[in-house]
């Protein structure tokens, strides 16, 4: 159903030799500092890798400063050293439009899903083609009629057909979040990150949602990046988890290679009962 | 400390604010000699005075067309410069607010501005700009659309701060353009608030009007003032009971359309 609407993206520079890298590594973060104040470090010299299709989780205890490196990625935290390759470009040194453009390419879904909550399901959807518009074609809502389709084909694969018409305060919030991927998607990303998708939910809303993640990764090719304090989900879905203490990266690994030892290490010694009860 | 003794506290603190705000009554009042009982005795006179003389009688109701003519100037001004002044408050509050504000000096200086605009009372701005627009309705709607400015812009960024944090968040992250962000992210969500300002605004400044009338000769409030120079207080009574009938109009509606939007 996905496959068969595809939209015309900006160009992508392929060259030669370095496309057959390109193609596999999405993202790369190279030294990403942040500090708000100029003496504590909230991202220490964090190095990161993505492949296209992954499903990466960064866990971490709350203040690990997970929100800021995911929000570092597509800069709405400005970090404040380090290099963001990103589908081959270095995202950090560019211009305001040019960094626009580059958004499009970078899905985000949030904790508290950030609809327009008066708005319908659709037109929220539909505001993920913000990026690819001009001003006035976005202001007047003019989209086109393949554009409209992708939103409802999406809706449809998230299982929020019956919901397209509904506004956005009127849904559960297993619903909205769905809403939020499906805005994520129709930008037609090459990477999704997920700031805590699951965090207000309940359990069987979340077990929806991390599913949907994944199949994302899995049938889309889009590389997924998900924070999460919940270790048990981060190790059922992940294809490889990154531990983050105090803006330190201290686990970058599969799955089954998470000892306790590291779980220790990551969320600090008292807390490993909370964890294993 | 016991619990007595810490209830017993603060019903003495309660006891002493009670005599404090006694003290500075009788005390202002004993300073500019005003006889509080004179003036609870002089209230049943008042009543009984008003009930003779501000009765609209015939003679009074014949200038019923020309009271409805003035009122209504009155009634469109008030609209116009409220309007008006709630386009130009918005792109000020967006400037303005801290979830929306491009830069830090331009959302600096709208708040400057507005805040300039709103703390001059809107008869001063009449009497003020009657000296370089003369006796007209010009001078009338510059007055009422300061003013409403300058408060619209502060309650239009406080309801923007309040609804919108994360849907333009959210439409920054996906590449949007400012306008687009205003437009499709925080206008939703605000409208309702924002028009309920509005109508809070033009209810307010028909008031404002009429007094605006008195200093600058037009709208209801010349009529007023004719009329009470000349000690017709019969129409003065007319005018008095009109205005009252178009707020309380204006109140309904907007209740209806607030909740029509909802």
């Amino acid at each position: 159903m996905m496959s068969t609407i595809t939209l015309d993206r900006p160009t992508e520079q392929v060259t030669s030799k370095e496309a057959s890298i390109a193609a596999q590594t999405v993202l790369e973060l190279r030294n990403i500092e942040k500090s708000y104040d100029m003496k504590t470090l909230i991202i220490k010299d964090i190095d990161l890798q993505l492949k296209q299709g992954e499903f990466v989780s960064i866990i971490g205890p709350s203040g690990a400063g997970k929100s800021t490196l995911l929000r570092c990625i597509n800069r709405m935290i400005e970090p404040s050293s380090g290099d963001i390759i990103f589908d081959g470009t270095n995202i950090t040194q560019l211009s305001k439009s040019a960094l626009r453009k580059q958004r499009t390419k970078i899905g985000m879904v949030f904790q508290h899903y950030n609809l327009v909550s008066r708005l319908t399901v659709f037109e929220n959807v539909l505001h993920g083609r913000f990026g690819y518009k001009s001003t006035l074609q976005g202001i007047l809502g003019l989209y086109t009629e393949e554009e409209k389709m992708l939103a409802l084909s999406i809706l449809e694969k998230l299982g929020m057909k019956d919901h397209v018409y509904k506004r956005c305060d009127q849904l559960s919030g297993g619903q909205k979040q769905r809403v939020g991927i499906a805005r994520a998607l129709v930008q037609q990303p090459k990477l999704l990150l997920c700031d805590e998708p699951i965090a207000s939910l309940d359990p069987n809303s979340s077990k929806v949602i991390m599913d949907h993640l994944k199949e994302i990764s899995q049938s889309m090719g889009i590389t997924v990046l998900v924070n999460l304090h919940q270790v048990d989900v981060a190790l059922k879905y992940s294809d490889r988890i990154i531990g983050l203490n105090r803006g330190s990266k201290l686990f970058d690994d599969l799955p089954k290679r998470l000892s306790q030892m590291d779980i220790r290490n990551i969320y600090g010694a008292e807390v490993d009962e909370l964890i294993f009860e | 400390m016991t619990t007595t003794n810490f209830l017993r506290m603060k019903k003495w603190k309660m006891t002493g604010i009670i005599i404090l705000l006694l003290a500075i009554t009788y005390g202002s009042s004993m300073i500019t000699d005003f006889d509080v009982m004179k003036g609870i005795k002089s209230i049943p006179g008042t009543i009984a005075w008003i009930a003779t003389n501000l009765i609209p009688d015939a003679a009074a109701m014949e200038n019923l067309p020309k009271v409805l003519s003035r009122l209504w100037e009155t009634i469109i001004l008030s609209v116009i410069a409220s309007t008006t002044a709630a386009v130009c408050a918005f792109f000020f509050a967006i400037f303005g607010s801290k979830t929306t504000q491009i830069n830090r000096i331009l959302a600096f200086s709208t708040r400057l501005i507005a805040s300039v605009f709103r703390n001059i009372p809107v008869v001063a701005w009449a009497l003020v700009l009657v000296i370089s627009f003369g006796h007209n309705v010009v001078t009338g709607y510059f007055a009422l659309f300061i003013s409403t400015f300058g408060t619209l812009v502060r309650m239009f960024m406080e309801t923007i701060d309040e609804a919108s944090a994360d849907g333009v968040e959210a439409l920054n992250a996906t590449g949007a353009t400012y306008f687009q962000m205003v437009f499709k992210g925080v206008l939703p969500d605000t409208m309702p608030q924002m028009l309920s300002w509005l109508f809070y605004m033009i209810e307010t400044n028909i008031r404002s009007a009429t007094l605006i009338g008195l200093l600058t000769g037009t709208g209801i409030g010349y009529l007023f003032d004719l009329h009470y120079k000349r000690l017709d207080y019969g129409t003065l009574g007319l005018i008095t009971l009109s205005i009252i009938v178009v707020v309380i109009a204006i109140e309904f509606t907007s209740n209806k359309v607030r909740r029509m939007i909802l």
